[in-house]
């Protein structure tokens, strides 16, 4: 992967993600490492841009962090996950485990322990590629079905990629069917051997099922290659570095690439409602919360004959807000505390723009 | 009625502490944004948004409040025909 490589810390604690932050930005991968303090920011974050590893705490107030990471190997299948928690029960390492994490590590009490989570990130990254199957790392799909044959043995794979599903059928070694969309087959086979990522498990053999590939696996593998050497000069890959296959966007998504914007909520001027949320956990509190405060503001406006809100700037010890209007809606819009106010002008105006548009 | 102009603190209770908004502005008048900004205060930190700075921009008025241990320092600026 030519591009750096990057980390998502999770943790309601800042100054421990301020210390993590620290700890890996030294390591000589040199990743980009980003934080976040919610849940809700978390999600929003890989949603808006790709990411290598997410390094989550599990106990955190509203979404916690078994919750995300069910979430996320949902949404993002391909992502490395890593729990840093201070639980050490485990009940809690099993259920982690069982949600397919690749690490879980006691958060670091001396500088000795410290170095060993450095260490256990930067080998996690080593073995980063652009390709790979969960479960067998820095192996093709097509490597794992050569292992399956060669064995002589009779399974089902189930592999998925984002939505997409699909199965290949084994038996006795050989490949006898796949399945992909509306596909079966050979053609379905092509289909999946295209998918560059995903995860995939492995079923009980189904000797009930028809053959539909008649080619031994060896020609098989053959063929997809050289399709595959083909397909590779378009370099159009349609899944993202997160696995999330194309599809339905959160529009929000949009604001969120605006630099330093925490969080996103648009809401009804009238009832309050909102209408969609990006890097928030309580949306409909603070959407209310935006429509009751205009709507008395506009009341004292009109009273006094001062005219309507035109805007509200707040800042808090957490961050900068901003909300304005437009039409009969609200757009409240939360940004990191370091920007200046006139920036946070100007990146508001720019989240207006792509709110309307 | 004039546009206020000046600056007033008031408690968390709402109770004036000080001013030097013109008394060509009713006092009550006073009072009334000194509970509206506490009141927005307060319902941001129950919206977990907690604010400790507002600006509230009208078409011919910015209102700036700074929340000072419950109850708020409120600055009046009457704006120009330009804005601000």
């Amino acid at each position: 992967m030519a591009d750096r490589h990057k980390i998502l810390l999770l943790d309601d604690d800042q100054d421990l993600l301020d210390l993590y932050r620290e700890m890996l930005s030294q390591l000589s991968l040199s990743p980009e490492v980003h934080t976040a303090s919610s849940g809700a920011r978390a999600m929003a974050l890989l949603e808006s841009e790709p990411f290598n590893v997410l390094i989550s705490d599990l106990k955190m107030p509203k979404m916690d962090g078994l919750q995300v990471l069910t979430l996320v190997r949902k949404k993002f299948p391909n992502l490395r996950t890593v729990v840093m928690s201070a639980v050490t029960d485990e009940q809690f390492r099993a259920r982690a485990y069982a949600l397919g994490i690749d690490l879980y590590l006691e958060k670091p009490q001396s500088a000795k322990e410290l170095s060993f989570f450095v260490e256990c990130i930067e080998s996690l990254l080593d073995k980063e590629v652009s390709g790979g199957f969960r479960g067998v790392q820095s192996k093709s799909l097509m490597d794992l079905i050569q292992i399956e044959c060669l064995s002589q043995n009779s399974s089902v794979l189930k592999i998925t990629n984002g939505v997409l599903e699909g199965r290949i059928w084994i038996q006795s070694g050989d490949v006898i069917d796949a399945e992909a969309e509306d596909l079966t087959g050979e053609a379905a086979f092509q289909k999946i051997a295209g998918w560059k990522t995903g995860s995939f498990e492995t079923l009980p053999a189904d000797p009930s099922r028809p053959r539909r590939i008649m080619s031994s696996y060896q020609g098989l593998l053959l063929e997809t290659a050289q399709a595959m050497d083909e397909a590779e000069s378009g370099k159009n890959s349609a899944v993202s570095t997160n696995g999330e296959a194309p599809g339905e966007k959160n529009p929000l998504i949009e604001l969120g690439r605006i630099p330093d914007l925490e969080f996103a909520v648009p809401a009804q001027m009238d009832s309050g409602k909102s209408l969609g949320q990006w890097g928030i956990e309580n949306p409909d509190q603070v959407s209310a919360w935006c429509a009751d405060t205009f709507k008395k503001c506009n009341e004292m406006g009109e009273r006094f004959q001062w005219g309507d809100l035109k805007s509200f700037e707040g800042t808090g010890t957490q961050r900068h807000m901003s909300i304005l209007p437009h039409e009969q809606t609200l757009l409240c819009v939360g940004f990191k505390k370091t920007l200046s106010r006139e920036q946070v002008r100007e990146s508001m105006k720019k989240a207006l723009s792509k709110w309307i548009s | 009625m004039p546009l206020p102009t000046g600056t007033f603190t008031v408690d968390r209770f709402g109770k004036l502490i000080t001013s030097t908004v013109s008394q060509s502005f009713p006092e009550k008048y006073v009072l009334e944004i000194g509970e509206a900004v506490i009141a927005i205060f307060r319902q941001a930190m129950e919206a977990e948004v907690p604010l400790t700075e507002i600006t509230l921009t009208f078409a011919s008025l910015k209102i700036t409040a700074r929340e000072l241990r419950g109850g708020a320092i409120v600055f009046l600026s009457p704006l120009g025909l330009g804005g601000s």
